[in-house]
């Protein structure tokens, strides 16, 4: 198994899928690698060369943010919109959707589990 | 969808020239405007807004940070009370 920066291990897939196994690389940025790198996208990632590995993390190096770095940028965005208290930042407090989805039902992705209300209308019909 | 380059922000003209006018005395009163759709520009920074919430103005106090986003984002229009208000009393 090639590592790649340090932790990812992708497995004995495509070299373009094994690829997107890396947090911000997904099917587009991993076919733009292998061409870049000039690999064979549909090659066996267990097959590539140590020099062939090190032109990935070369390539990602330079023209990508990906891993820990990216994940730290999108947290820091979303908490830049949490200290200036605007309605996005707001959203994002109260674990609501942000982006005006509907609330009255769904919205289970950002709200979590559902909360039953006893005595609320309908619930006598769940049971 | 974001709104045309060519256009640039959408920023509410006589807003703009209340805030250049204060700018240029050097004052930093609080400007009441229904204006939420404008966006803030880097020289509304450090300057006090009343922003109409469809009842009262609130007060914003712009930082650098807000810079890009539109007045009306940070004067919210719901006001939230909670659910279950008979079990709590």
């Amino acid at each position: 198994m090639p590592r790649l920066l340090g932790v990812d291990i992708p497995a004995d897939r495509q070299v373009v899928i094994s690829l997107t196994y890396l947090y911000g690389v997904g099917p587009k940025i991993a076919r733009e690698l292998c061409h870049k790198a000039g690999i064979d996208p549909a090659g066996k990632a267990r097959d590539l060369g140590e020099d062939e590995v090190a032109r990935i993390a070369a390539l990602l190096d330079k023209d990508y943010t990906v891993e820990g770095q990216l994940r730290r940028q999108v947290s820091q965005n979303i908490s830049r919109l949490r200290d200036i208290a605007c309605y996005r930042g707001m959203r994002h407090r109260r674990g609501l959707p942000v982006r005006g989805q509907r609330t009255k039902t769904n919205a289970r992705t950002r709200k979590g589990p559902k909360k039953t209300v006893a005595g609320k209308k309908g619930v006598k019909d769940l049971r | 969808m974001g709104r045309s380059t060519k256009k640039g922000p959408y920023v509410d003209p006589k807003l703009y020239q209340k805030v250049e006018k204060l700018n240029d005395v050097g004052r930093k009163d609080p400007l009441t405007t229904w204006a939420r759709a404008c966006t803030i520009i880097p020289e509304f920074v450090g300057h006090t807004f009343m922003v109409h919430n469809g009842k009262a103005h609130l007060k914003v106090f712009v930082t650098e940070d807000m810079v890009g986003h539109r007045l009306g984002e940070f004067s919210p229009t719901r006001n939230f009370r909670g659910h279950g208000g008979k079990a709590k009393k």
